[in-house]
């Protein structure tokens, strides 16, 4: 799976409308998308909820990057279709399953892309969930830039001493990880202690009640979408039971030359 | 009469958890309201290890044996827990990564006072204040990982500042930043302890650039204190046979005057260098 | 040695770093690369053992060019110890971590023992050759680093940032194994923007600055020179501030180091008898 498919999911800022969004607001639309994906297993429906992805990653100004992730999880996209394929089923159903991969891959990455992780911790702190469980989740992601640099460096330091990575047998190659992950999770280690020197000395846990500095306010516009979301989402629930849909099927199957 | 000093170490010995050597012994330790002092000493002569006595990390966050007596702004600190001494010392460290946590400069100068229970609007008028004193208003919301590293320190000093300690401790603040943000950085360290009283204990190599702020300069060796004064008076023959990097231009005119010219002075400043020199020039 | 043409290089994210860099290093040089932070210092050395392969232009090592050889192999000849030695440390012995390279080389055992067992002596850290390195101080650790590059007695020495979080007597002893390591015939660059440090050794200056040359020359003449000086965000040297100001007094202004300065001044004081 290539390294590009977790660009997807890297927040960076802009101001569009979609990042704006309250996180719980854009969490309401997001999973609205997913849950729909899940419920319908036929093309038509599923080509249709996968189109509402893309005009939503560019009024997000996003759409590069999304078609970066969609590159990316384009291999195990195939793997999908393969082995539904393999298994017996018709090529449309092949199809709608790859669809309803892609747009869960989709809706959840546009999420990430769009909501910065200290809102989502703000978020999840206005839902109730503990401080110190917020703010290890929001540290944890700010970290995750400072430790891939980390991960570049000590390969560029082992390289430098003639550390081969792309040569040998396959026994050999996994070996030549130790060298760089004993490194990294050393000076993951160091690095963690320093921060919780400094959690200590900025006085963290003084206090049982926090009056964070910066507040989540759900709009008008974001109750909007809340709104529109639900309608929306319980028109869909209306279709899936009681309207029944052309149901565009090809018979191609693959011919039962293997076993399953 | 003597006033009751802000910090006061009697007697203090230390022992890491496990370690077979102490790393402190018999310290003893007077730092008043408003003083400005540098700790120095070799590597391993346990500067950072002093400090950390002074905010409760040690033994708090750091186990081992601890004697002796611990007094900062009247608490005693072996019993206090670092997050309740944080509004009373605050410390900042080498490295300005390891102690920005915010994904904005904003979150980060309020995290301090949010920790510690401050009603929001309180909060806001801390972080403004700090925001407008660096002119940094424009960088409220960028993230603290792409500001530079003199930037970066400076908001950390400042995120330390919004709790309102009265003693700031400093590890090596300039390590990592070039000369022209060290020098900035000292700056603002000193106008800290000249406009707002602050107390200052800066840990630093770098004498040639620092003394000239200090009240004192505290000389460790090996886990004890060597020597304890005002910068000219410490840096003598004893400061050079421990080792430590005396101002270049102290050793010049130490130097000068070993060779029998008559030089006066123990110049810590170019200006003070200058103006000694011109005399001892101009008098002969 | 080391050619570098026209060296240009843009990140993956569409940052130039470099901007058309023309440097030659000299056999047995002993250069520092100053710059301020950003100015694409720890870039370009990258690019001098083939870890960034140029944009554009040229890097050549004694006539190889870096575009068309491994990492590995010209690491034989340059040898690029990293500002912190935690991110290479991961052997159970001081032994075994400096040895690391010279097997990766593939040299013969009884070579690789003679070899650490030199070095370790060299570098003093001897009594240190079995215990395990993370148990050593930041300061052991980072000769630790530097022997395990030395261990396999490369041509060229690159140093990142060498004097960071260093007393005095540390940084007093590696400016003396530096100019020994030159004296030996070795090349060494270090990367730095400790202005003290360098004023007392005296290396060739190669100023960096916006991914530019903007200076070249030798330390009397670099880091006397104010406006230069401040481009980069360096300062001038303490000694060399001083001297500058007894110019009228008929002083050296391209004085900046301490034992200089001593003979200086008593010349002054004896002129004006």
């Amino acid at each position: 799976m290539s390294m590009r498919v977790f660009e997807g999911f890297k927040f960076s800022k802009l101001p569009t409308p979609i990042h704006n969004m309250d996180p719980r607001a854009k969490f309401v639309m997001i999973l609205a998308v997913a849950v729909a994906a899940l419920l319908f297993s036929d093309i038509l429906p599923l080509a249709v909820i996968f189109a509402t992805v893309p005009p939503m990653t560019v009024l997000a100004k996003s759409s590069r990057r999304w078609a970066a992730s969609m590159k990316g999880a384009a291999m195990l996209a195939a793997i999908i279709f393969i082995m539904n394929f393999i298994t017996g089923s018709t090529l449309t159903y092949a199809v709608a399953m790859t669809l309803r991969f892609l747009t869960l891959v989709s809706s959840f990455s546009l999420f990430f892309m769009t909501t910065s992780p200290d809102d989502l911790g703000l978020a999840l702190e206005r839902l109730g969930m503990p401080y110190s469980l917020t703010f290890t989740f929001t540290t944890a992601v700010r970290l995750v830039p400072t430790i891939a640099s980390d991960a570049q460096t000590v390969i560029d330091t082992q390289k430098s001493r003639g550390l081969e990575l792309e040569k040998g047998n396959p026994l050999k190659r996994v070996r030549n990880y130790i060298p760089i992950l004993i490194p990294l999770i050393v000076s993951a280690i160091r690095r963690s202690i320093e921060l919780a020197e400094a959690l200590e000395s900025r006085g963290f846990g003084a206090s049982e009640k926090r009056e964070p500095l910066v507040v989540l306010k759900l709009r008008r516009t974001d109750l909007a979408v809340i709104a529109a979301t639900i309608a929306l989402f319980s028109l869909t629930l209306y279709v899936r039971f009681y309207v029944p849909l052309p149901v565009v099927e090809s018979q191609i199957r693959m011919p039962k030359i293997l076993p399953f | 009469m003597r006033t009751i000093p802000l910090i006061n170490v009697e007697d203090l010995s230390f022992t890491y958890s496990g370690a077979s050597a102490s790393s402190l012994q018999n310290i003893n330790l007077r730092v008043d309201r408003g003083e400005f002092v540098i700790l120095t000493g070799l590597s391993g002569c346990g500067k950072t290890t002093l400090c950390r006595c002074l905010n409760g990390l040690i033994p708090h966050f750091y186990p081992g044996q601890l004697t002796g007596k611990i007094e900062v702004a009247g608490l005693d600190v072996q019993h206090r827990q670092p997050h309740e001494l944080a509004r009373y010392v605050g410390l900042v460290f080498q490295n300005p990564e390891n102690q920005l946590f915010s994904l904005t400069v904003e979150r980060d100068l309020a995290f301090g006072p949010e920790n510690i229970g401050l009603p929001r609007a309180e909060t806001r008028r801390r972080v403004e204040e700090a925001l407008h004193t660096l002119n940094f208003e424009q960088l409220r919301h960028r993230a603290p990982y792409e500001l530079s590293g003199g930037q970066q320190q400076k908001v950390a000093i400042f995120a330390v500042l919004t709790m309102q300690p009265e003693v700031i401790i400093l590890d090596e603040p300039t390590s990592f930043l070039d000369p022209k943000s060290a020098h900035e950085i000292l700056e603002l360290i000193h106008q800290l302890n000249r406009e707002r009283e602050k107390t200052i204990i800066l840990v630093e190599h770098r004498l040639d650039l620092a003394s000239q702020y200090a009240d004192r300069v505290v000389v460790m060796d090996k886990g004890r204190i060597v020597l304890n004064g005002p910068p000219r008076r410490v840096y003598s023959e004893k400061a050079y046979l421990i080792g430590i990097g005396v101002p270049k231009l102290t050793l010049l005119f130490n130097r000068l005057r070993k060779d029998r010219l008559h030089v006066r002075g123990n110049p810590i400043t170019v200006e003070e260098a200058y103006t000694r020199l011109v005399e001892a020039i101009a008098r002969d | 040695m080391i050619e570098i043409d026209d060296l240009s290089f843009t990140f993956p994210n569409g940052y130039k770093a470099l901007n058309g860099v023309d440097l030659t290093i000299s056999d047995s040089e002993f250069i520092a690369l100053m710059g301020e932070n950003g100015a694409g210092k720890t870039t370009l050395i990258k690019h001098l053992n083939g870890l960034l392969k140029p944009t554009r232009g040229d890097v050549t090592v004694d006539g190889v060019n870096t575009k068309r050889a491994s990492v590995a192999s010209i690491s034989r000849k340059v040898g690029l110890v990293f500002q912190n030695p935690d991110h290479q440390l991961f052997c159970e012995t001081v032994r075994e971590e400096v040895a690391f390279a010279l097997r990766n080389f593939g040299h013969k055992e009884d070579v690789i023992s003679k070899r650490v067992q030199w070095i370790l002596q060299t570098l003093d850290l001897s009594q240190y050759a079995d215990s395990s390195p993370f148990t050593l101080s930041g300061g052991e650790r980072k000769r630790v680093a530097l022997a395990s590059v030395l261990a396999w007695d490369p041509k060229y020495i690159i140093l990142d940032e060498p004097t960071i979080g260093q007393d005095y007597l540390q940084k007093d002893r590696l400016r003396n194994f530096l100019l020994q390591l030159t004296s030996q015939g070795k090349t060494v660059l270090i990367v730095t923007h400790d202005v003290e440090f360098v004023a007392e050794c005296k290396p060739t200056i190669v100023l960096l600055s916006k991914g530019k040359v903007v200076g070249q020359g030798p330390s009397e003449e670099i880091l006397t020179n104010p406006e230069v000086v401040d481009r980069c965000s360096l300062t001038l040297p303490q000694i060399a501030q001083l001297t500058r100001r007894l110019e009228p007094y008929g002083a050296d202004k391209k004085i900046i180091d301490v034992y200089s300065a001593i003979s200086e001044v008593k010349r002054l004081i004896r002129r004006h008898r």
